[in-house]
């Protein structure tokens, strides 16, 4: 059955009403059109549904939105800023790492994620990451490329 | 539904032989301008320049007919001065809407920024039988070439008829018109301005050597990046139309099963439901998708199943029912193969396998579809918007004029989105329903009712003298098909030839094709042969080639690798391969680590060196160069379908492993530029390199030759 809650979206709260098993990835995209964040698998294997709960990436395909209630989220569409892209979004577009970008938002997110905790990391810390994103085209050397740069982007703008 | 839904199987290498009719573009020059607005047009009227390399199987009298004149690109300035170009072919991550607006931007003298393409709208573009075959670079580069010199010189025209001066003084630069004696000039937009003026133009005007192009040719980043980094483009699966419905599609256990009985009276009860049951498809439609999995998950459904052949026992099955040769498959001989190997110094023969694999595009298929006065649209990611077209008219039989098929910038494909399949289930679903319609697949269903990479079984009988060339060639392909299917080396006595074999799995187009199957295992036995002989691999491939091309990749590769290496670690490994195929080439070197212990095989290093012609975005090329590497390093190493009686084994990620950031090796590419060249595409021929390349060096590590595709789904020692 139904259920009434809040959920706070990129520090929009919004009232929705959806049965408590409900995936937050189909509340997201089917009824806030906030379709930045990918379907790829529904099974959590693939990471183009990533997102932030409370500044954690998590896979939002397999987070009942019952569960997504409590903490803040923040989705592709709520990092930029003012008009101003965030340093991971243009290191994404500084590099070129995509081709079909069907991945790139669930990239974006888990490389945010990183860099919140890892202002420097190593190739194979981001590879560590970066494991559970899936990029079918095959762009993988490329995002590594992009996430040191946006960590020189994130030192230069001072975080 | 039911009948046409059959025709809809595809053989393997669908597109080589498929081609749909050609259709005469009727948009009348009234209508082009009401739709486009004021304005100057070049359409361009020419011969369809086939796709005159591929040869596939059953490809019979399709490229011998003489195809009428129609216009196959066109482009509009509009009053605004912005530049339009239309094309029927499809964005899916190749990048091609980049490097057209370069070459339009480049031989119109305006700024990139001004340039807009409207790709894969069967209402707005000419007719195109879809992207594919690496054939959008070799085809639109020329003709919008040709139309973006012709609306330049059609302005030049324009602004000395308005002067009343001689054209040929003019310069048309920075999108303008000027006459440098009067220091006068004009804007494209000025000049655009209350024109309704379209000009046809033949194709066969020569064209800008790329030795003068000034902004094709050089690196420039993916058009209209930002809305990517930021979510805000739209796929197909991310369409949300007013008040439109979601769809789920019922799906039979296993292929072929029959509807037996049936009963939807808990779905009809669950109100806002539609359900639709016509022949053996069944689907329902609701305002969530979720609603319409638990409306589906009550249907109950009896079907009846037949016995299927499983993966295990495939590869004998092939061989057993490839059918006689009388039907004009590939076949080709030159010479007598068993007068070359008994004068042999040495004979290798061999036998290879190449696994069923999955596209798995992370956008699985999706469409929305909309009716409104018995018209329908759809938007779709698909390689093939008219085909698609075609097909949904045939379906529901109405006139193609009455189906509009508009694909939005796709999450992928591969070569596995040739089909309608998520269009017309959309489409039947909005009918009943009459509202629109999305249907998006789950992974499971796009690893179990797309189509797959045909599996084969290759054979190959050879010999060379004791100076190490070739005397005899005899290569035989089952199944897999013919895509670069014959040998590129030098070789008097030789015989070529395809087998086909009825479909056991729903088969179709995969980036590259055959080519990384017959090359997988062509490079595999030259490796082999070249051990026998004594000779280092790639001074062997010299001795045999004469192919200026291939040399060329072939030693640049070798140099960047720094061949031939020395090994310096225990389970250490070194090999190549070359080979051509859709007038690109590619050679490939390898590094790998194998772990004796654990049986694990890591490809450390990768250089490549490819060479399409004249490149037109080197930037662009380099990202699918290293794609295509990383992808075929998947079905090199362990991407393989598992089936048994027509149920797919694991159609889930977790199941069937895809390439990810810890696979990925260091990787190098060489791109040589040939300006002198026609461009080539260059989407799939730099994936078959790298499968016989990672075999040769695994070979080289530990003395063992893995004939099989995936080599090492479970490591080293279980394969």
């Amino acid at each position: 059955m139904a259920k009434s809650m809040e959920i706070e979206v990129n520090g929009k709260r919004y009232a929705v009403s959806y049965p408590p098993d409900t995936p937050l990835l189909a509340v997201l995209r089917d009824e806030l059109g906030l379709t930045g964040t990918k379907y790829g698998c529904g099974e959590g294997q693939c990471g183009a549904c990533t997102l932030l709960i409370g500044g954690t990436p998590r896979r939002s395909c397999q987070i009942p939105v019952s569960t997504a209630a409590a903490k803040p989220i923040v989705t592709i569409e709520g990092l930029e800023k003012d008009g101003q892209l965030h340093p991971v979004q243009q290191a994404f577009l500084n590099t070129g790492a995509f081709q079909c970008a069907y991945c790139t938002s669930g990239m974006v997110m888990s490389s945010v994620a990183l860099l919140a905790t890892n202002t420097n990391p190593r190739r194979e810390e981001i590879v560590q990451s970066l494991q559970g994103n899936i990029c079918r085209c095959g762009t993988y050397p490329r995002v590594i490329e992009a996430v040191q740069d946006a960590a020189k982007i994130m030192q230069e703008r001072g975080r | 539904m039911n009948t046409i839904r059959e025709k809809l199987v595809v053989e393997p290498e669908r597109y080589e032989f498929s081609g749909p009719p050609i259709h005469q573009f009727e948009l009348a020059r009234r209508e082009f301008f009401k739709i486009l607005g004021a304005g100057i047009a070049v359409l361009l009227v020419a011969k369809r320049a086939l796709v005159a390399q591929e040869t596939g199987p059953g490809s019979g009298s399709f490229h011998d007919e003489e195809l009428p004149r129609e216009i196959t690109s066109w482009l509009h300035i509009g009053e605004d001065g912005i530049v339009t170009g239309f094309t029927g072919k499809a964005e899916i991550g190749q990048n091609i809407r980049t490097s057209i607006s370069q070459t339009i931007t480049d031989e119109l003298r305006v700024p990139f920024e001004n340039v807009r393409l409207v790709m894969a709208d069967t209402m707005l573009t000419p007719f195109d039988e879809g992207t594919f075959g690496s054939q959008s670079t070799p085809s639109m580069t020329p003709q919008f070439r040709r139309v973006a010199e012709a609306a330049r010189n059609l302005l030049i025209e324009v602004a000395a008829k308005q002067w009343n001066v001689a054209p040929d003084g003019l310069v048309a630069k920075d999108a303008k018109v000027t006459d440098p004696a009067s220091k006068r000039s004009l804007s494209y937009a000025q000049l655009a301005r209350g024109k309704t003026l379209a000009r046809n133009l033949p194709s066969e005007d020569p064209i800008t050597p790329a030795t003068e192009w000034t902004v094709a040719g050089k690196p420039f980043p993916k058009v209209e990046g930002r809305a990517f980094v930021t979510g805000k483009h739209q796929y197909a699966s991310d369409m949300r139309l007013e008040g439109m419905l979601y769809g789920k599609v019922l799906r039979p256990p296993s292929f072929g099963a029959t509807l037996t009985s049936y009963d939807d009276s808990a779905a009809k009860a669950m109100g806002e439901v539609t359900v639709v049951r016509d022949g053996n498809f069944v689907g329902v439609a609701a305002p969530s998708a979720h609603k319409a999995q638990k409306a589906l998950d009550s249907i109950h459904a009896q079907w009846k199943e037949m016995p299927q052949v499983s993966s295990k026992e495939i590869f004998l099955y092939l061989k057993k029912n490839a059918q006689s040769t009388s039907r004009g498959h590939f076949r080709k001989q030159k010479g007598l193969v068993e007068t070359g190997l008994a004068a042999a110094a040495h004979r290798l023969d061999a036998s290879y396998n190449v696994a069923y694999i999955a596209h798995a595009p992370l956008e699985p298929r999706a469409a929305v579809a909309q009716w409104h006065d018995g018209k329908l649209t759809v938007w779709t990611g698909t390689q093939r918007p008219f085909a698609n077209r075609d097909e949904l008219a045939s379906i529901f039989h109405m006139p193609e004029s009455d189906v509009r098929v508009i694909v939005p910038d796709t999450g992928a494909a591969y070569g596995g989105k040739h089909t309608s399949d998520a269009a017309i289930e959309a489409a039947r679903l909005s009918r009943a329903a009459k509202k629109a319609v999305q249907v998006l697949w789950t992974r499971e269903e796009e690893f179990t009712w797309a189509y797959f990479r045909p599996a084969g079984v290759i054979e190959v009988k050879s010999g060379i003298d004791a100076d190490g060339r070739l005397t005899a060639w005899e290569f035989h392909n089952y199944h897999s098909g013919t895509a670069a299917i014959e040998t590129p080396y030098d070789v008097a006595k030789q015989l070529t030839q395809y087998h086909q074999v009825p479909l056991v799995l729903r088969s179709g187009s995969y980036r590259g094709l055959a080519a990384t199957a017959n090359h997988f295992a062509r490079e595999m036995h030259m490796d082999g042969l070249a051990r026998m002989a004594k000779i280092d691999p790639a001074e062997f491939r010299l001795r045999n080639l004469s192919d200026s091309r291939i040399r060329a990749v072939l030693e640049a590769a070798t140099k960047s690798f720094g061949w031939p290496r020395k090994r310096t670690r225990e389970g250490q490994g070194f090999g190549l391969a070359c080979g051509h195929e859709k007038g690109s080439y590619v050679a490939t070197c390898a590094e790998v680590a194998v772990d004796r212990v654990s049986g694990g095989v890591r490809v450390a290093r990768v250089v490549e060196a490819f060479e399409c012609g004249a490149v037109v975005n080197p930037d662009g090329l380099r990202n699918q160069v290293v794609g295509a590497i990383v992808q075929g390093l998947g079905g090199a190493l362990f991407e393989a379908i598992e089936f048994e009686n027509g149920r797919i084994q694991n159609p889930h990620f977790a199941m069937y492993r895809v390439p990810r950031f810890r696979d990925v090796p260091e990787i190098e590419v060489v791109l040589l530029d040939r300006k002198d060249l026609p461009s080539a595409g260059a989407g799939e021929t730099p994936i078959m390199g790298i499968a016989p390349a990672v075999g040769n060096a695994v070979f080289d590590a530990v003395g063992v030759r893995l004939n099989h595709l995936p080599m090492v789904p479970h490591g080293l020692k279980a394969a």
